[in-house]
């Protein structure tokens, strides 16, 4: 099924506790050259039959209305994805 | 006939329970109302209580905040119906836009559980107004994402309007902004903050205090402040 895809990620100014944690063991694992990690979501949303302007829009105000906050976060991309191949 | 207090359950609410037994303290009638109602059975106040409300799943308190109830919620603190949302029920209210800000995990990342001093900011809220401003109480803390946020506009408004209701005192123990603990709507009926009230309105059951342990009844002021609101509007 067409799927379109939301990326959200916490504000380039705002700790990001997560990411700061990944980072630290990256450190201890002995990878300095990894400066920083910061952590987003994802999110797929799959859509019966073909994705339409209308349903992109709606998606994009769910985006910034429900998938995130923005008051922390920012919504950075909504995209179409590319079909698969079945394997 | 007494004040009805109606109590939210939402599917992983925690302290529903307790915020009950802290109305019927206070001799006021706890109303049980369901996430999934269109009703809210006319109460005359809302708690939102405490909890893991769908697990923290998308963000703390985001999937309740679209819960059908939280439509009358809204209507209802649009009215003045005083609405206290406490921990869980704070990220709820900031989700729903009903008091600024939003929360995001503790900035040292862990869970926290402490009897957390606060100082009262502002008395004149609908669940302040037994306390005096400045007045420093014990409640119960315990939460993961309690770190309250706002930008720097925001803050400086809310500040400058009183909506900082509570402030966290000796300790601030998420990393909040301003040592904010809990704040206000513009009108002040609708009252969110992180420690919970409702641990600390009984004798044997509350935060240590220098008489006894477990004696903390500071939590009690809020819903007789409540009361006299309702009495009042």
């Amino acid at each position: 099924m067409p799927t379109i895809v939301v990326e959200v990620m916490p504000k380039a100014e705002l700790l990001d506790p997560q990411g700061k944690a990944v980072s630290g063991a990256l450190t201890r694992l002995g990878k300095p050259e990894f400066a920083s990690v910061r952590i987003g979501k994802r999110f797929e949303v799959t859509v019966e039959g073909e994705v339409t302007n209308a349903m992109l829009a709606e998606v994009r105000e769910l985006a910034v209305d429900m998938f995130s906050n923005s008051v922390i976060e920012d919504v950075v991309s909504v995209t179409v994805a590319e079909p698969v191949e079945a394997q | 006939m007494s004040t009805r207090v109606g109590v939210i359950t939402f599917p992983g609410s925690l302290d529903d329970r307790d915020a009950q037994r802290a109305v019927r303290a206070v001799g006021a009638e706890a109303v049980a109302l369901w996430h999934g109602d269109h009703d809210l059975q006319g109460v005359d106040a809302i708690v939102l209580p405490g909890g893991f409300s769908y697990g923290d799943y998308l963000r703390a308190g985001a999937i309740a905040s679209h819960a059908p109830i939280m439509a009358e919620v809204i209507d209802a603190a649009n009215r003045g119906v005083p609405v206290l949302g406490i921990c869980n029920g704070f990220q709820m209210l900031a989700e729903a836009r009903l008091v600024p800000g939003a929360h995001t995990r503790n900035a040292h990342q862990q869970f926290i559980r402490r009897d957390q001093k606060l100082r009262v900011e502002n008395a004149s809220t609908a669940w302040t107004s037994d306390f005096t401003t400045g007045d420093e109480i014990v409640v119960p803390l315990k939460n993961a994402d309690g770190r309250y946020i706002a930008d720097a506009e925001t803050i400086a408004r809310i500040e400058g309007n009183g909506q900082v209701v509570f402030r966290y005192v000796d300790v601030n123990p998420n990393g909040s902004f301003n040592d904010i603990a809990g704040v206000s709507n513009e009108r002040g009926n609708v009252v969110g903050l992180m420690p919970h009230p409702e641990h600390a309105t009984e004798l044997g059951f509350g935060p240590d205090t220098e008489l006894a342990m477990r004696n903390g009844t500071d939590g009690l002021k809020f819903f007789t402040s409540a009361l006299s609101a309702v009495l009042a509007h």
